[in-house]
């Protein structure tokens, strides 16, 4: 029998960016909040002797332990799926802050296009233009009534930044300024410049300059040390849960965090949560923590494990369409991009920050023309300097050995001297892109793991293709001497890693027959159950995601006060 | 143009200058973490602190789990695999082996930290590594393998085989040219190769890396505390510090 524990106002499943931004604003408004957090604690003085290339970016120290808990994946359901026994593809995070920590910074809006994608993809090309199995839909939300909390989530992390030429109405500007410009960044620019495009700088987490956040947090300014992605930050200065909203929730005294706490059910009755069931790891106890309102902000992957093994929601029925949970899994389509090698150039690219960059988003969204394209959506292009590391860097161009004494020569040659200027893009979901429960694989508590089943499509095949071309012909206006640029994407191959920007399944619409939280992020299926993230994503943008999540963790926040007031569905 | 930085400023007057010029100031709630990151390092060392002068032994260069036999075989696949040359020191005087050794000693060579559950079945190869076998296993396998296959080809070990030689059995991994059915040649060489340029250029403290040689030959300068001042420069050279230069402070 799980040991019951006083009740709650409410329970966090997972304190990252999201549940720390909820902790915070509802601590503040008096409520009780316990978070509980599967990993360890963590603090900027944990990062001692970060700048170990080895241990944090291949060694995955800030990362879940798999030996423990992975993902099972196939391309299509006729293949058998097979857990993910190593880490390639993506990183998933663990421990207080989450994927928060070891993330680069890069914090975009989507454009106002995403949050009404079918409509206007319908209004601009005809319904024909969206294929049969593609299952875009309009988010139930638009960019305008997103806007605020958007601009909520910037100035608490301080986000450098100017304004996005092609972007959304703003109703400030970035709080902070741009971050420096580097020789490569300035010659990015010029060169997309003199293409009639429109470059700007990539807005970022790294902090250009000191800051104080309107909840009284001070941050010291990013010193382009060149550890950022995978690492986690020795300065504070790259915006993370553990060092903006987390602090301001245990300083309200009103915040309980519980760490080593896994949690395995949401405990329901008649439409209603009544608490959660969760292992401490230190002990194996079980425990059960009864709450008012449950909110579910774990990493994509386990909010909807979490579901689907408490029996919430109607799951995902990829034969009918019918059915939410799991549904509209969709990714990023990251390898249109293109390296330029220069034989006579050298750079500081051993130096760098996680989010420092020049993008443009003349190829993003619906900002151009695609009458005669075959996809739909498109992607941020961009060259960012987030520090060469040398493990991990070495590119040759093609034709050059992998190894041996042409290989190291070539290497060395090039080790300053090359450029990358990539394509994050979109990706749209399918009907047969889905997240279930694995029938074979466990894990450690004898849980099943989730299941994903994915693979690329014709859209992303001539995306991708399309963008690297792109990025090939900036390469060649910024005076590359030698360019490799992608020349098919080929099948999703989950050993190389892509993106961490893994999104869909508890997705955001107006209609509760095909999707599963309201615009506030409430469960349509359980008032007092509100689940944040990515999660929420009906498709994925060609945008990181961070700075979405972050608008919806603090609009959740304000939905849960709502739903606090009055009960009931607050739209 | 380049120009040589840090050169004589001792790491602790760096440090504070570092602090001075970055404009840190005490307030504010959550500073506390960045000083108190900081403040642990400004301890004074009068003693101890200098790096251990080259004709004192390396205590790190001693076996934890290879053979001698599998170390040798080891030194010599990945001497050739990143040679030394007019560059500088290849993957023998760079300690490569000895970190291979150690790495398969720990987590890594057990597989530690990945899903290792059964049940195991082959699966398509964008589904990543399936097999149940841990590294460790999978090197004592390969490294007989290596042996016995140059044996086949050229009734040598291949310790004794010539550069050439021992490009063509390595190439023969690479390219699945060999026939075993306990672990993929392929896999094996991608690892082989991946854990030699871990060994080149992984932080010092890991027992490759021998003296910063493999950061120095593609000018990479190491652990630094900060970039702000050359973020903006054209290239600039300057002298590598590893992890082991924060412990002096």
């Amino acid at each position: 029998m799980a040991r019951k524990l006083p009740k709650t106002d409410v329970v966090i499943v997972g304190v990252g960016w999201a549940g720390g931004i909820i902790a915070s604003e509802l601590t503040k408004k008096g409520l009780k909040v316990v978070g509980l957090e599967r990993g360890r604690e963590r603090k900027t003085e944990d990062y001692f002797m970060v700048h170990d290339e080895l241990r944090y970016a291949l060694r995955y120290d800030l990362m879940q332990d798999l030996s423990k808990e992975t993902i099972t994946f196939r391309g299509n359901e006729r293949i058998r799926a097979l857990p993910m026994r190593q880490y390639g593809s993506f990183l998933i995070g663990d421990g207080l802050g989450g994927a928060g920590v070891h993330w680069n910074g890069h914090t975009f809006r989507f454009l106002p296009y995403d949050f009404e994608i079918r409509s206007k993809t319908t209004e601009r090309y005809g319904k024909n233009k969206i294929p049969a199995e593609m299952t875009i839909q309009d988010w139930g939300i638009t960019y305008d009534e997103l806007e605020p909390y958007y601009d909520k989530f910037e100035k608490t992390a301080g986000i450098s930044g100017e304004e996005n030429p092609l972007g959304g109405k703003r109703s400030d500007k970035y709080p902070t300024p741009p971050m420096k410009k580097s020789p490569a960044m300035k010659m990015f620019e010029k060169a997309a410049k003199n293409m009639k495009l429109h470059p700007y700088m990539l807005p970022s987490a790294n902090l250009s300059q000191s800051y104080t956040n309107p909840d009284g947090i001070a941050r010291a300014a990013c010193q382009y040390c060149g550890y950022c992605e995978r690492f986690g930050c020795e300065y504070g200065a790259k915006a993370d849960p553990v060092v903006t909203v987390i602090p301001v929730a245990k300083k309200s005294g009103k915040f309980e965090l519980r760490t080593h706490s896994h949690v395995r059910r949401i405990l329901h009755k008649g439409g209603k949560a009544t608490g959660v069931l969760y292992t401490d790891t230190t002990t194996g106890e079980e425990i059960e923590q009864p709450a008012d309102i449950v909110v579910v902000t774990s990493y994509v992957f386990n909010n909807i494990r979490l579901l689907l093994m408490s029996g919430l929601g109607k799951p995902y029925d990829p034969s009918t369409g019918r059915g939410v949970i799991g549904k509209n899994y969709a990714y990023q389509v990251m390898k249109g991009n293109a390296i330029g090698f220069f034989d006579n150039k050298e750079f500081n690219t051993f130096a760098g920050a996680g989010a420092l960059g020049v993008v443009l988003d003349d190829y993003n969204g619906d900002n151009f023309d695609h009458s005669n394209l075959k996809f739909i959506h498109g992607g941020g292009i961009s060259f960012t300097q987030t520090g060469l590391r040398p493990i991990q860097n070495n590119a040759v161009p093609q034709g050059t050995a992998t190894w041996g004494k042409e290989f190291k020569e070539t290497s060395l040659k090039y080790a300053n001297r090359y450029l990358s200027v990539g394509a994050q893009g979109s990706s749209m979901p399918f009907k047969h892109h889905y997240l279930d429960l694995d029938p074979t694989y466990k894990d450690a508590y004898g849980d099943p793991l989730i299941r994903i089943t994915f693979d690329f499509e014709d859209q992303d095949r001539n995306l991708a293709v399309f963008l690297a071309n792109k990025s090939a012909d900036i390469l060649k206006e910024m005076g590359a001497d030698h360019i490799d640029s992608l020349k098919e994407l080929g099948p999703y191959d989950i050993t190389t890693y892509q993106s961490t920007h893994n999104t869909g399944g508890v997705i955001m619409g107006d209609d509760p027959a095909t999707s599963a939280v309201n615009n506030y992020l409430q469960m349509w299926d359980a008032d007092n159950v509100f689940v944040v993230g990515a999660s929420a994503f009906a498709h994925n943008s060609g945008y990181n995601p961070t700075g979405t999540v972050g608008a919806f963790s603090y609009r959740a926040a304000e939905g849960i006060l709502k739903y606090r007031d009055k009960g009931g569905q607050v739209v | 143009m380049a120009e040589e930085k840090n050169k004589e400023i001792p790491q602790d007057e760096s440090r504070r200058k570092f602090i001075r010029n970055t404009g840190y100031t005490v307030g504010g709630l959550a500073v506390g973490g960045i000083l108190g990151s900081l403040i642990p390092w400004r301890k004074d060392h009068s003693n101890g602190s200098n790096p251990p002068s080259s004709h004192e032994q390396n205590f790190n260069q001693a076996l934890m789990y290879f053979t001698p036999e599998q170390f040798n075989i080891v030194e010599a696949a990945t001497e050739r695999i990143f040679p030394a040359d007019d560059h500088g020191p290849g993957a023998k005087a760079l300690g490569v082996a000895f970190y291979i050794d150690h790495q398969l000693a720990g987590d890594w060579g057990f597989n530690a930290r990945e899903y290792m559950q059964a049940p195991f079945y082959r699966g398509e190869k964008v589904q990543g590594y399936q097999g149940r076998l841990k590294r460790r296993d999978i090197f004592n396998i390969a490294l007989q393998e290596i042996d016995n296959h140059s044996m086949q080809v050229y009734k040598k070990s291949f310790t004794e085989l010539k550069g050439e030689q021992k490009d063509k059995i390595l190439k023969d991994f690479e390219e699945d040219k060999v026939n075993i059915t306990t672990i993929s040649a392929s896999g094996f060489f991608q690892m082989l190769r991946s854990a030699t340029l871990e060994g080149v250029y992984s932080d010092p403290l890991y027992g490759g890396n021998r003296n910063m040689d493999g950061w120095k030959m593609r000018n990479y300068p190491g652990s630094q505390m900060a970039y702000a001042d050359v973020i903006e420069k054209d290239f600039t050279k300057i002298k590598p510090q590893s992890l082991r230069n924060h412990m002096n402070h």
